[in-house]
């Protein structure tokens, strides 16, 4: 009996697949800078990726759930308070009702939003050949697989698919999309964008540049998160053993092994 | 086990205790409760589904005040609280996960009342009352589950109440009634989160009976037999138990806290993460984890209605289980066979667990009938046949006695008394 039970017990661990759907080729692994006990963001990455969405994927996806502040605070890209601000300024926010009870453009504010690329779905959708580009705010998380995910189907192109798959029109081979087809052509070519840092900007680097800002967006408070999950790890491990110590003093005065 | 001489200390102590006897009350049943000496650590998870009860109260108090209960909101009032709110992504998280901690506690409390026989006579109150708040725990998951208003939320949500439709003749109005129109929509969001903030307490009201029926008759324990009367077998809940049960916590904590903060969305399912959309259908619609067994019973039967009627059956025969065992000797350390059908029942729901997860067909749908099966012959064969046939170990007279002491005086005639063949 209790090899049977070790031996199911061991196919299900190992086997782990509990949430896969489908044969799709796994994605590729990634060693994040955010990955781990003491992950965290590459601020330098971070302000890279930001460029990568905004000059590319913000002409399709939404990011709703961001505002410019969040830009500049601790734990993100960290832009200084007067690169945000110019950040924002850079759009125009439509506002009101005014005191005439008309609406009206203005300069984006840090308080903002982000500003979306279509007003609403069904806009995006017909703009994009009908299939509807999601939000970004949250798509690491809403993906199996997460960053390692996303980089990987941006990495994941091929203009020569396997001859075993048809690739009908409006649609892209990608290695790593469930059914290896996407809607979304190709977002990133190798010097898609220009890094003002001197960092090359190769499709792998931009990839994962846009990859860990996308998961910082996803996740804003991973670095504190791992911080105060340490400190409390830490502490628990530590009052476990008095209280363990306590525990051993306070039964030795019953005559029996516990 | 309540009556003690307690007298309070202080002069208003006196005073209150007269009028309100809630010193003595707590006195009686958080310190000087006498309990079994010889409890292993499967009796600390009476005091951490406290815990875990308290926790869900406090962290959902917390996130109620910042949740929008409304189909177009819900979905970004939860992003508001995981990104403006101070704290709200660890409030957050401590509430989803502390869910699952919830049910891997319940799940190794009711086995450790399994494999030892709590829910034997004279104490089969207790029992029922705990499955009553195991009900109501899935009950509150699953809307739980339904308030952040991601695809798993929607489509679970559609799944779970269109069972209902099977029932025969009126299950069409059940469901419109209990979506509160003809679809899952938000009706069906609103009413959801009013129950959800309802249940925990009629749970809360129900373990203070649970633990009221437990200070009854006291304690099971390993051994499995009655305590001595003179009380030399037990020790008073303070500091005794209170301790062991305080390092248990810790550690479980400790668990607890590397999901939490390490990773916190393990346990969920990714789709959650999209809002809902009543117009695209996610390719596998599952529940948490911890309701995979039921679901894989409920896939297991071609017929829908045959398929509820076994999955509440999986849940509300478990009621029965008292009477279903007829075996005198309570703790499975005496019955060595039926200690290997005790094993086989774990593992039989884990792999039921494993089944709920994969998609209904070929292999899996065999293997998950199978098991189904198996879960039923369990209760309903295998438990009230094995009492009368099941050879079992010599009982000790005393928890105090070794359970192996061979030649021992002390393992007396009596024992073979308690042996049923």
């Amino acid at each position: 009996m209790k090899k049977l039970f070790s031996a199911v017990i061991l196919f299900i661990l190992f086997t782990n697949k509990l949430f896969a759907a489908g044969d799709i080729t796994k994605p590729m692994q990634v060693d994040w800078s955010f990955n781990g006990f003491f992950g965290k963001f590459d601020r330098a990455q971070l302000q890279r990726g930001f460029q990568v969405y905004k000059e590319v994927c913000a002409s399709c996806h939404s990011m709703k759930y961001l505002s410019y502040r969040n830009l500049g605070e601790k734990g993100g890209p960290e832009f200084s308070d007067k690169e945000v601000k110019a950040i924002a300024a850079s759009y125009q926010i439509k506002d009101g009702p005014n005191e005439q009870g008309e609406m009206f453009e203005r300069a984006g504010l840090p308080k903002d939003k982000f500003k979306s690329p279509y007003p609403n779905k069904k806009a995006a959708r017909s703009a994009n050949g009908g299939a509807y580009p999601p939000d970004m705010s949250v798509l690491v998380k809403a993906r199996a697989g997460g960053s390692n995910y996303i980089y990987s189907v941006l990495m994941g192109y091929d203009e020569n698919p396997p001859p075993e798959i048809k690739i009908e029109e409006g649609v892209y081979y990608n290695k790593y999309m469930a059914g290896n087809k996407i809607r979304m052509s190709q977002p990133l070519y190798d010097g898609s964008v220009e890094y003002s840092d001197g960092t090359q900007a190769t499709l792998s680097q931009m990839s994962k540049d846009v990859t860990a800002f996308l998961t910082w967006a996803a996740e804003p408070h991973l670095e504190k998160r791992k911080r105060i999950g340490f400190k409390t790890i830490i502490y628990l491990l530590i009052f476990s053993v008095l209280v363990f110590l306590s525990m051993k003093k306070i039964w030795s005065r019953v005559e029996t092994k516990m | 086990m309540s009556e003690t001489n307690y007298k309070p200390t202080s002069a208003f102590g006196k005073w209150f205790d007269e009028r309100l006897p809630l010193l003595t009350l707590f006195n009686g049943h958080l310190m000087q409760y006498p309990t079994p000496k010889n409890l292993n650590y499967w009796w600390t998870f009476g005091g951490i589904l406290t815990f875990c009860l308290v926790t869900q109260i406090i962290t959902g108090i917390v996130l109620a005040m910042h949740y929008t209960a409304h189909a177009d909101l819900a979905f970004s009032s939860v992003e508001h609280i995981m990104r403006d709110v101070n704290y709200g992504w660890l409030i957050r998280y401590i509430h989803a996960n502390g869910a699952s901690m919830f049910f891997l506690a319940v799940y190794i409390h009711i086995f450790r009342a399994l494999f030892y026989g709590s829910y034997k006579s004279p104490r089969e109150v207790i029992w029922i009352l705990g499955i009553l708040i195991y009900i109501l725990m899935m009950a509150a998951a699953f809307m739980g589950y339904v308030l952040p208003w991601g695809q798993m939320s929607f489509w679970g949500a559609t799944v779970i109440t269109n069972l209902f439709s099977a029932i025969p003749l009126i299950g069409e109005s059940v469901t419109q009634w209990l979506w509160g129109g003809y679809s899952v929509d938000n009706p069906t969001l609103t009413r959801f989160f009013s129950l959800h903030y309802l249940i925990p307490f009629l749970i809360l009201g129900l373990v203070v009976l649970h633990i009221w029926a437990l200070h009854v008759p006291g304690n099971n324990n390993p051994v499995g037999i009655d305590l001595k009367k003179d009380g030399s077998d037990t020790v008073p809940f303070h500091p005794y138990i209170v301790i062991k049960d305080l390092f248990a916590l810790v550690i479980f904590m400790i668990v607890f806290a590397g999901f939490v903060f390490y990773a916190p969305n393990v346990l969920g399912h990714s789709d959650n993460y999209i809002q809902a959309d009543p117009l695209v259908t996610p390719a596998h619609i599952v529940p948490e984890w911890y309701l995979l067994p039921f679901y894989a019973i409920l896939r297991s039967v071609p017929d829908k209605l045959g398929g509820v009627v076994l999955m509440f059956g999986a849940i509300f025969i478990l009621l029965a289980l008292p009477w279903l065992d007829t075996s005198k000797v309570r703790s499975a350390i005496f019955r060595p066979i039926y200690k290997q059908f005790f094993w086989l029942l774990v593992l039989d729901v884990l792999v039921l667990g494993y089944m709920g997860a994969m998609p209904a067909e070929g292999m899996y749908l065999l293997i998950s009938r199978v098991a189904t099966a198996y879960y039923f012959i369990h209760f309903i064969i295998v438990m009230p046949l094995l009492g009368y046939m099941e050879k079992t170990k010599p009982v000790p007279l005393s928890i105090a006695e070794p359970i192996i002491s061979s030649g021992s005086g002390n393992l007396a005639a009596a024992k073979k008394d308690k042996t049923i063949s």
